[in-house]
This record gives C-alpha cells, structure tokens and sequence, in this order.
C-alpha cells in the first residue's frame, strides 16, 4: 500500500489539478432594503491525469476584512455587571465562512490547517494580551463563539457538493449587518489531508445609492451631515404639524 | 420588509420601527412629554447599538419639539428670556456632557454610563410621579385645594434678573444651574431631558405652569439640535435613516395620542405613565443585576 503511494506521488507532476471557479456574484451590494444575501460558489477540477482513487475534498472559504477588536470581560463590582477586563484581538475577520464536502477532521489535518489558516481559530490573529490577564485564550474563544452565535462566523460541515470529484459547487449566505469591504475567497483541494492545490478571488461588498453616499458623508463631512440630520427633522416637524393643522381646519 | 440602516450597520424591521415611533408618538401625545426616554432604551431592546440609539434619539426630538414649539409660540406661553438663560446653561453642559461621553467611551464603558443614568433618573422619576399622582388621586377625591411654597432659597441668589413672560424676579443661577444638568443629560441619555426640566421648573423657579412647557421645548429644540452635531461630528452615530423611520411614526402616534389623552383623567394618565416608566426601569435594572449569560462583549477598537 504504501509503495503503492510513493509510486504515485512520483508519478504526478506537481500542481496536477487547479481549479477553474464560478461566482454567482461578484459583488454584493448593501441598498436600504438589504437583508443578506446568499452567494453561489461553483467549480471544476482541471487535470490532465487520471482521477485517483483517494477521494478529492474541496474547503471553501469566505472571509469578511480583518479588523481589530475590543473584546470586555463582565465582572460583578458593586453588585452590578460592567466590563472589567479587555483584550485586544488584533486582527478577527467580520466575517468567515468555511464550506466543506466532508466532515472536518477528514479534509485536512492540523498542520496543513496551520500552514494555509484556514479553520476559524486560526483565521484570528492575537498577539498582544496584557500581563494582568492570564487566560488571553478564552478572550479569542469569546469572539468566535459570539460571532458564530450571530451567524458571522459558519462552519459549514459536508456542505460542498463533489461530484465526480471533478465538479463542486456550495452556497454561503451572508448576514445583513455585514461590513463593507473586499472579502478574499479561497478555495482549497486536499487529499488524504493534505493541500494539493489552491485558488484565491475576491468577492466585494459595498454599500450603494443612498446607503453609500450617506455613510460617506457622515464620515468625510460630519459637520454637514450633522447640519443635514438637524435640518431634515426641524422640517419634518415643522411639516407634520402645519399639515395636521391644515387637516383639521377642514 | 428589512431596513438598513447605514450608520448603525443594522437590518431592522421598518414596521418595528414604525410602530416603536408611533408608540412613542401615542405617549408623548397623551403625557405631553418627548418621549426620548422611553424611545432609546427601546432601541436598545431592538438591537440598535447604544451610542447610535442616544445620538439618533437627540435628533429625533428636535423634530417632536419643533412641532410642539409652534403651537406654543402661537399661543404665547413661551418665556423666551427664561428660555434663553436655560439655554445658555444647556449648551454648555451638552459640551461637558459629550466630552464625557467621549472619555467614557475610550475606557469602555459608555454603555454602563447610559445603562446607569437611565436606571437610576427612570427609577427616581417613576417613583416620585407615582407618589405624586397617588397623592393627588386622594387629594381631588377629598377636595382639598393644592398647596405651594412661595418663597424659598431661590429667592436669597444674586445676579437677579426680571422673566416679564413667567412673572418672576430671581437670580439667574438657579436656572443656569437646570439648565446645566439636563445639557449633560441630553448628551449621555439622548433624551430632551424634559422630564426633568418640567418638575424643576415648577418646584424650584416656581414658574406658572402654562408657560413650562413651551418655554422647556424652546430650550430642548437647541440643546438636542446641538448635541446632534455634536454626536456627528465627535462620534459620527447619527443615523439619519433610523431618525427619518422613527419620525414618520412618531408625528403619527402623537396625533392619535392626543386623541385618547382627552379622553382620560390627568390623575389617571400620570399614573399610567409613572406605571411605564417603571417598568422600563425595572428591565435595564436587571440587565445590570442578573448574571449574565454571556460574560464577554465586542467592541470595535481603535477607539483608545
């Protein structure tokens, strides 16, 4: 058997499979009525040998931008809850979704996982704790558990379909508080738990029309924005009660 | 149908939000008060991220005041000197009130700070209106005529200045003093602070009644319009989107709350309201009381 192995890994030239991909959208646009939105990923394995008997797996991955983040510890003082102790996690994407066509311990082991940082632990980057906080640990545990609660962070086990293990496709959907941003897309073929071939894309996310050009403002002219705001509630105000006034007369 | 809202970066439910204006709208019709004080901790509730829910709510009463103000100013029930004195005071503690917003939300804690002042005005005001209306319940069953104190420790200030409209000679501080307060309040509870200004007002200017109102819309179209852009331009969480929705429900809910309002006793009606109030109280207390079920909290950093 294991002759059998090492004579095919010589056998293979490398880079022996890629990937060809397919999006069903490119770019996900934030409008006023947006409420999430779920995105198509579809491929096919491009080779030039024969298909192997060990089964290929794919692991889809979709991450939202890297951001720094304040994560609080709640400690009773004074017989109420505040936030007592912070961490900083330098760098946790807003979003991350991992698809998978087979349960996780059978796509890839740990330090092929380690190597490309794939799994949701090892997408979160925490260098920095503070001396006074020994457990940093179960500050990044924290924020993996909330986002996945919120449904930001998915892993989606056996969800990528593999046919002929030549075709795969799978479906990620997206909250609606999503961030605005470049969200990176890897694709990754393993086999045996080991990577054998990976592609990268970027799918983006923005907001448009009225969205874009108010959070725009608001961050470019505040002093306008905030003029504007004021402005648009003296005259609705003003508005409502001459109409109501003009109603009732009649 | 979901709403986004740009600044909050939220999907709400636009008929939520409808209906939370209108209700608000129908209380602050009914009690004549602004309604800010119920409308921000129910956007909480709703999951509007609290310093968005505060700046948002300031703007939300300039356009309730605005409406309220007009009627006011026709019937001449506005002391515009008084209004100004308050105003003065109010500015300058809405200035101090957003530097501790500021400061409080660098050391991560401006949520407990909101959390806190809520509680404990909601609490103390619930109470005292509750006592009050109880009172006055018995009272009008006994036939009784209302007592007032004439002249108390107002009256010994200096800097006294003449309020033609209100029909009072007092010193100047007192009113700066209010004034001062609800600026600050204004700025960390995103409320007009007219339910604290009212009682003020009455109890300690000893301003006749027809022109409290009036004159405490005056003071809180500025205060809150400042503080909008304080907040947005500080803080930039001034969502417009969220205010515009609130609005429409709002001027809506108050013409219908004025309906039933005639319809009710005032006794009655001020029980109702202390009743209300109480209740939100009771709701954000035990948030701070009760263990929670999820001992961490995300916040975006880079705000140190």
């Amino acid at each position: 058997m294991r002759l059998l192995l090492l004579l095919l890994v010589f056998a293979l030239p490398a880079r022996a499979e890629e990937v060809v991909l397919g999006l069903s959208k490119e770019i996900v646009q934030i409008s006023t009525d947006f409420d999430g939105s779920d995105i198509l990923i579809f491929g096919a394995i491009k080779r030039e040998t024969p298909i192997e008997a060990d089964p290929l797996q794919v692991i889809v991955t979709v991450a939202g931008p890297h951001q720094p983040v304040t994560v609080w510890r709640q400690a009773r003082r004074f017989g109420i809850w505040v936030n007592a102790h912070s961490v900083e996690v330098d760098a946790a994407p807003s979003f991350y979704a991992i698809a998978t066509s087979a349960p996780w311990g059978q796509v890839i082991s740990k330090t092929e996982d380690l190597r490309h940082k794939i799994s949701i632990p090892r997408a979160i980057r925490s260098v920095g704790a503070p001396m006074d906080v020994p457990d940093a640990q179960s500050f990044t545990e924290a924020v993996i558990r909330i986002r996945t609660r919120e449904g930001t962070y998915q892993l989606l086990e056996d969800t990528v379909t593999v046919r002929e293990q030549t075709l795969f496709d799978t479906a990620i959907s997206m909250p609606a508080n999503l961030t605005e941003g470049t969200y990176p897309t890897r694709i990754f073929l393993t086999r045996g738990g080991n990577v054998i071939s990976t592609y990268e894309t970027e799918i983006e996310v923005r907001k448009v029309g009225l969205e874009r050009w108010l959070y725009a403002l608001s961050r470019q002219q505040p002093f306008v924005y905030g003029l504007m705001s004021l402005f648009i509630a003296i005259a609705a105000g003003w508005g409502a009660s001459t109409a109501f006034r003009i109603l009732r007369s009649q | 149908m979901q709403v986004y809202l740009p600044i909050a970066e939220v999907s709400v439910n636009v008929f939520v939000l409808f209906g939370l204006g209108g209700l608000v709208g129908i209380l602050s019709g009914m009690f004549g008060v602004g309604g800010g004080f119920l409308m921000t901790p129910l956007l909480f509730f709703i999951g509007v991220p609290p310093a968005v829910a505060v700046a948002t709510g300031a703007n939300q009463i300039v356009a309730s005041s605005v409406s309220g103000l007009m009627a006011h100013l026709k019937r001449k029930t506005v002391d515009l000197r008084m209004g100004t004195v308050l105003l003065i005071g109010g500015l300058i503690g809405a200035a101090l009130g957003v530097v501790l917003f500021n400061y409080l939300k660098s050391l991560g804690q401006v949520d407990l700070l909101i959390n806190l002042c809520y509680v404990v005005f909601l609490g103390i005001i619930g109470a005292l209106m509750f006592i009050e209306s109880l009172n006055a319940l018995r009272k009008s069953r006994r036939g009784a005529p209302p007592k007032r104190k004439k002249h108390n420790w107002v009256h010994a200030l200096p800097f006294k200045m003449r309020f033609r409209t209100s029909g009072l000679y007092i010193s100047v501080i007192p009113p700066l003093l209010v004034g001062l307060a609800v600026g600050v309040l204004a700025a960390i509870m995103g409320v007009g602070g007219g339910f604290i200004m009212v009682p003020a007002m009455i109890y300690l200017l000893n301003m006749p009644t027809k022109v409290v109102i009036g004159t405490s819309l005056f003071q809180i179209i500025f205060v809150t319009g400042f503080t909008t852009v304080m907040h947005a331009t500080t803080n930039y969480t001034v969502d417009v989107v969220l205010a515009v929705v609130l609005l429409v429900g709002g001027v809506l809910g108050a013409q219908a709350g004025t309906a039933i309002g005639m319809r009710l006793k005032a006794e009655q009606l001020r029980i109702l309201l202390a009743g209300l109030v109480l209740l939100v109280c009771g709701k954000l207390a035990l948030d701070l009381l009760l263990t929670p079920s999820e001992f961490y909290v995300l916040s975006a950093a880079g705000s140190h």
